[in-house]
């Protein structure tokens, strides 16, 4: 779990050009959007695709879109349940 | 300053390929979006409004050869043409100007299977805009206007200005957008396309549908051009920023309210309906309705034809300026398609139902991707 | 009243060089204009992360508009709406709209980015700049083969005619694959005594872009 989360978090800067960030810097708890690193709507499409793209993962409706991109712990829990087969 | 007239028009749509064929398909109730299945578009089947394979070249090759012009400039072509062919414009002289509108123009050519057949200068849009000044024979450098979805209602206020300021007598606004699989990709990827026709304002709206259209609209000085015996003139106009965000729009509609505002404070005349964006996306829709009502025009009634067209971006504003001259001048307010219940937070005035009434003004309002808004008015002489 | 709008600044940034109304203000080798371009902010320390998520069309008008308007104080003398943009280039986004075709070429890896389609239209810059510098006036991105100087002075010097605008920032930002060209000027209303730095007229303004003066 650590590793994937590590592994996130080099992603989300990448796709989300946080170039400033290094991924210590980024809490794994802490909110995504609004507070914590204060992404926005087209943040939050990005990460849509980095799913699709790295993990083969389509997220659902748009509750489970909010619920799963609340955190990297959150997006890295989602990919673990999804991956199990 | 000098007035400004409307001396002609055209609408090229699935709904027909001159103004009246597209305003009596609107006035039915009749759509151009249906579901389109074509790999070449997308992976999955989408709902657009498309002209029909074929159809255009067809028309086209009353004119030229169409293998030697892409689809856009087909559609421009053949919307110029029947716009100049309804007056009597010295449209080769030096006192008339071509403006043409669109947000990505020969975009499909990017695309090697489309674009190897055509020269590679083809995709710019200044490129485009000198063919269809050769086309035409016309005397005057074209200017381009692409500044997103209020591409249109910036041209036609624009090219008002050039008149008002005695730059030029006479000019044709032509404004055009293809459906391709790069706009489409795009907006898919912003999850923005509707699962089924477009429902502007709805409570059940899920997001456009978009289209492909080309629109012209001949603008004169000349008081005897302004045609049909009921004329139309164009009134003020602004544009504003958002300042908020690039692809948002603002929660408090600023730029929007700020070029409707200005308009007003211009406008010599109240305004009779509202002919608005209305993309059928949750925030645009509910940005609308703030800006409209903090105008203190929120019992003014007001209509988006994008059910009926989609969403042509760069043609949007052009083709549905046409739609409200015509409006103007048969005194028909025309139904937001796709409408049933409000689902916006202010109390708008949605006309739901196609009716006649006495209409002297009308206000066009647009806007898009990087916060920008555009308001004009247009009037009965 | 014997108010002629006047050229009281302007920014290049062209060919591994930034000058700020007449002053060369940074010079590098970095050839590729993203690089160039981050270069340049990082040594400005300009402070705004959104930078990074920019395409290199919005990153060239950002820091020729930040450079520009740098102790300007233009949103505390103006009012927002009273401030306004306009821009020219030839090749439109089409740097960016590569990229997002790349991006839908291939039907098995089909991922088009919703971070980059959103930057495949060229008024987006007008957008970036706005927001960075709270202006909502008049805005317009015109698509023009060449450098247009006269085209550029006649509009805009309508817009103040009419009242339109106070302040506008006008000029051509243009990248496509590795050429660049920047070229803003900020155009105000001056009165005798205080004449901006250059007079707003189509040779000026030329001059100007090809460093001329």
């Amino acid at each position: 779990m650590e590793q994937l989360i590590a592994k996130l978090k080099s992603e989300i800067i990448e796709v989300l050009n946080l170039s400033e960030l290094s991924p210590d810097e980024i809490d794994e708890n802490a909110p995504l959007f609004v507070e914590g690193l204060g992404l926005d709507s087209i943040d939050a499409l990005e990460l849509i695709v980095l799913l699709e793209k790295n993990y083969g993962l389509k997220l659902g409706t748009a509750e489970e879109g909010k619920k799963v991109l609340r955190s990297v712990r959150s997006m890295a829990e989602f990919i673990r349940e999804n991956n199990k087969g | 300053m000098n007035p400004v007239f409307v001396a002609s028009d055209n609408i090229i749509s699935p709904l027909g390929f001159t103004t009246t064929e597209n305003m009596e398909a609107l006035i039915k109730g009749i759509t151009g979006i249906s579901l389109h299945d074509n790999a070449c578009f997308s992976p999955d089947p989408f709902w657009a409004s498309m002209l029909e394979e074929g159809k255009l070249a067809e028309k086209f090759s009353e004119y030229a050869n169409p293998g030697s012009f892409t689809r856009f400039e087909q559609m421009i072509i053949c919307s110029v043409k029947d716009a100049l062919s309804r007056c009597n414009l010295d449209f080769k002289g030096e006192r008339t100007l071509l403006i043409l509108s669109s947000t990505k123009g020969n975009i499909d050519l990017l695309d090697h299977a489309t674009g190897s057949r055509f020269e590679n200068n083809r995709i710019y849009l200044w490129h485009t805009a000198g063919l269809i000044q050769r086309f035409f024979g016309l005397k005057n450098k074209p200017i381009v206007v692409s500044n997103a979805c209020i591409s249109g209602v910036l041209s036609i206020m624009i090219g008002s200005r050039l008149i008002r300021w005695g730059k030029y007598d006479n000019v044709i606004i032509a404004g055009a957008e293809l459906v391709t699989e790069f706009v489409l990709s795009g907006f898919n990827s912003f999850k923005s396309i509707c699962p089924g026709p477009c429902k502007p304002f709805d409570k059940d709206r899920q997001g456009l549908s978009l289209g492909e259209a080309a629109g012209t609209v001949v603008l004169t000085v000349n008081r005897e051009m302004a045609q049909d015996g009921c004329g139309i003139s164009v009134g003020p106009g602004f544009s504003g920023n958002d300042a908020n965000h690039i692809s948002g729009p603002s929660r408090t509609g600023e730029g929007l309210y700020i070029a409707i505002r200005r308009t007003l404070e211009k406008a010599d005349c109240s305004i009779d309906f509202i002919s608005a964006h209305g993309t059928a996306t949750p925030y645009n829709d509910e940005m609308e309705s703030i800006a409209i009502t903090r105008a203190g025009l929120h019992q003014v009634p007001v209509n988006s034809l994008k059910g009926y067209w989609g969403h042509t971006l760069g043609a949007a504003g052009v083709i549905e300026s046409v739609a409200s001259v015509f409006s103007l001048r048969e005194n028909t307010l025309v139904n937001t398609l796709g409408y049933t219940s409000s689902g916006v937070s202010q109390p708008i005035n949605i006309i739901s139902k196609t009716k006649q009434a006495e209409l002297n003004s009308c206000l066009k309002i647009a806007s898009g991707f990087g916060g920008c808004n555009a308001s004009l008015l247009f009037q009965k002489i | 009243m014997n108010e002629n709008p006047a050229i009281t600044g302007y920014c290049l940034i062209h060919d591994r060089q930034v000058v700020l109304s007449g002053d060369l203000l940074f010079t590098s080798n970095e050839k590729q204009p993203g690089a160039f371009f981050t270069e340049v902010y990082k040594n400005y320390s300009l402070n705004y992360p959104k930078f990074y998520k920019m395409d290199n069309l919005c990153k060239l008008g950002f820091l020729a508009s930040e450079f520009l308007l740098k102790d300007k104080e233009i949103t505390t003398r103006y009012s927002g709406e009273d401030v306004g943009i306009i821009l020219y280039n030839a090749a439109s986004s089409l740097d960016t709209d590569r990229n997002h075709q790349q991006s839908i070429q291939d039907r098995l890896a089909y991922f088009p980015s919703p971070s980059v389609f959103v930057y495949t239209l060229a008024n987006i810059v007008i957008g970036e700049i706005s927001i960075r510098h709270k202006i909502f006036g008049e805005g317009t991105f015109f698509v023009e083969e060449h450098f247009n100087p006269a085209l550029m002075h006649e509009y805009v010097s309508r817009l103040f005619n009419d009242e339109i605008v106070q302040c506008c920032i006008t000029g051509w930002v243009e990248l496509n694959e590795n050429n660049y060209h920047g070229a803003l000027y900020l155009i105000e209303k001056t009165s005798p005594g205080k004449e901006g730095i250059a007079i707003f007229e189509p040779q000026i303004i030329e001059d100007i872009y090809l460093q001329r003066r």
